[in-house]
């Protein structure tokens, strides 16, 4: 059976040195909270590089696409006028008067693509009930969650009191 | 704690707060019953807002000749206030967006306060190209529908419909940009809350947010790409509002130098919104240690640049005008400096060209009633700018 508890931390380079310690004895440090972003503790973490912005690329690039598609469709396929002179005959001529519109869309696209991306991934989103573990936790609090065998749970409250953990939470 | 300070740098925050301090200071006019100066500011917006909705509703009952706007192409004042409201909201996405790519840590104070000033600016900016149209019920005509009034779809050519694009972009986007960076933040207050309603409220807009690690991760990164993604958003903005004009083959406006002196415009008056917003606020608030001299000062700095970029630009557009060789355009920046509204463009020129001059001077730069009665000759400024440029031209 593994355990899970939560090391109470009120100092961040205290929590990033716990977490090279327990790392270094062979407790798992599954997740940790903090108030705001600490430099350096997805490494500690062990964490993957995010993603996000090679997906927001790709939002953006459809937007693109999508941006010219519909002007050529609307203003040159479909209808093509004359007005004050400039009329819309082909694309490449029409080209320049279509970058504003091109660009806009390209970052609607990308920003709010990428932005929803965030929400869903992090499945944070109106009406998620947050797992609020000490109430402190998004003040000056951070949580370090560790996880091991149930026989462990001694040696691992031990090593977390040892490293600096004010409080500890199962 | 890792956050190391700069010895060389003047503190952001001062009165060595703990981070427990900054909470309690930061949550405190959100979880306290407001103070009498806050009853007050808001009384006056309040009273303004309502001036605001009478005239709009008397001038959409009308119809927009009651400002003896009688042409179906003119804006009259719309185009006026609909170019200033956008500027000033440039202010908000500079510090939240540009700042942050070139690193300046003493956005950190002001940044969501801008942005929340950039959102409403651009709503304020919205409602005048609503009230324009004479006929709200048919705002949406802009957005590329198949329609059955003539054109079938509407035409991409045209510098309005590029408008249409960026200002509904910048809007949007901003909005997210601004929500994503207070969700930690509404986080804070759920977490603190007494109540069970307030609880409840803050639990909804905080999306259920904890700050785990891969949370941040992913924040952090999404801050900074959208940050890389407003700050050419901000300046395509403008530019493009530039260009309704400077498209065109009217005299005094078909100039190449519009999108960057429309930018420099906007962001010299944002920061004087700013400015003016924030001194009420840092005192109604008790915000003084957060929102300190320094960072007033470096804000005058940048109204100080960017004035001089406006009025830099104002030489630069007589110049051409003369060396075009073209009578119309000598005519039109000759008549718009010594005709019959003289008295606009020599405002505009004091207000937008002298006053921020004084910011030279060190000890102006750190005064706050300086700062503030600048702050407001610089909008107003501003306002005569975008009077001078657009809304007497048609008059005149």
């Amino acid at each position: 059976m593994s355990k899970k508890l939560h090391g109470i931390f009120n100092d961040d380079e205290v929590l990033l040195n716990a977490i090279r310690n327990l790392k270094a004895k062979g407790i798992k440090c599954s997740n940790a909270y903090s108030p705001y972003p600490v430099h350096g503790l997805d490494e500690a973490l062990g964490l993957k590089r995010t993603r996000i912005s090679i997906a927001s690329f790709l939002y953006g690039a459809t937007g693109t696409c999508l941006a010219l598609l519909m002007m050529w469709y609307m203003d040159i396929w479909d209808w093509p006028m004359d007005i004050g002179g400039k009329p819309s005959w082909n694309l490449y001529k029409n080209i320049p008067s279509f970058i504003p519109v091109t660009f806009e869309f390209t970052v609607l696209c990308a920003a709010h693509g990428m932005v929803l991306t965030f929400y869903l991934r992090s499945k944070i989103l109106p009406g998620v009930e947050p797992n609020v573990i000490h109430e402190r936790m998004h003040d000056d609090h951070f949580v370090l969650t560790v996880e091991g065998k149930e026989s462990d749970e001694a040696q691992i409250r031990e090593a977390l009191t040892q490293n600096g953990a004010v409080e500890i939470r199962s | 704690m890792s956050n190391v300070e700069s010895s060389i740098r003047p503190a952001l925050i001062l009165g060595d707060k703990t981070l427990h301090d900054i909470t309690e200071d930061v949550c405190r006019p959100i979880e306290d019953k407001p103070n009498k100066y806050w009853w007050m500011a808001f009384g006056l917006s309040l009273a303004i807002f309502l001036w605001w909705l009478l005239s709009v509703t008397y001038t959409i009952g009308t119809g927009i000749g009651v400002w003896g706007l009688n042409k179906t192409i003119g804006w009259a004042w719309d185009i006026t206030n609909f170019v200033w409201w956008v500027g000033i909201g440039h202010a908000g996405t500079l510090i939240s967006a540009i700042l942050l790519l070139f690193r300046q840590k003493w956005r950190l104070s002001i940044n969501r306060s801008a942005e929340a000033m950039t959102i409403f600016a651009v709503i304020c900016a919205a409602s005048f190209i609503v009230v324009h149209m004479g006929r709200p019920w048919v705002a949406y005509w802009p957005f590329p529908f198949a329609n059955q009034f003539g054109s079938l779809w509407i035409n991409f050519n045209s510098p309005l419909v590029w408008d249409v694009f960026a200002i509904s972009t910048y809007f949007s986007v901003s909005l997210v940009f601004w929500y994503t960076g207070l969700i930690p933040d509404f986080a804070i207050v759920r977490d603190r809350a007494k109540t069970k309603f307030r609880k409840f409220c803050y639990t909804i807009l905080s999306f259920g947010w904890v700050g785990s690690a891969k949370n941040w991760q992913r924040f952090e990164e999404v801050s900074l790409v959208l940050a890389g993604l407003a700050t050419p958003l901000v300046l395509s903005v403008h530019s493009v509002v530039s260009m309704d004009f400077a498209t065109s083959l009217i005299p005094g406006w078909h100039a190449t130098i519009f999108p960057p002196y429309f930018v420099a415009g906007a962001i010299f008056s944002g920061f004087a919104m700013v400015q003016t917003l924030l001194l009420i606020t840092r005192k109604v608030l008790n915000l003084e240690d957060y929102i300190t001299m320094y960072h007033i000062d470096m804000m005058n700095r940048i109204i100080l640049i960017t004035g001089s970029i406006v009025g830099c630009a104002y030489l630069t557009e007589f110049f051409i005008a003369w060396y075009s060789g073209v009578e119309y355009e000598q005519y039109t920046f000759i008549n718009r400096a010594t005709g019959p509204y003289w008295w606009a463009y020599a405002t505009m020129m004091t207000c937008n060209v002298v006053s921020p001059q004084l910011f030279w001077s060190t000890k102006l730069r750190n005064n706050l009633f300086v700062t503030f009665f600048l702050s407001i000759i610089v909008n107003i400024g501003m306002w005569f700018e975008r009077f001078c440029y657009y809304s007497y031209f048609i008059t005149s």
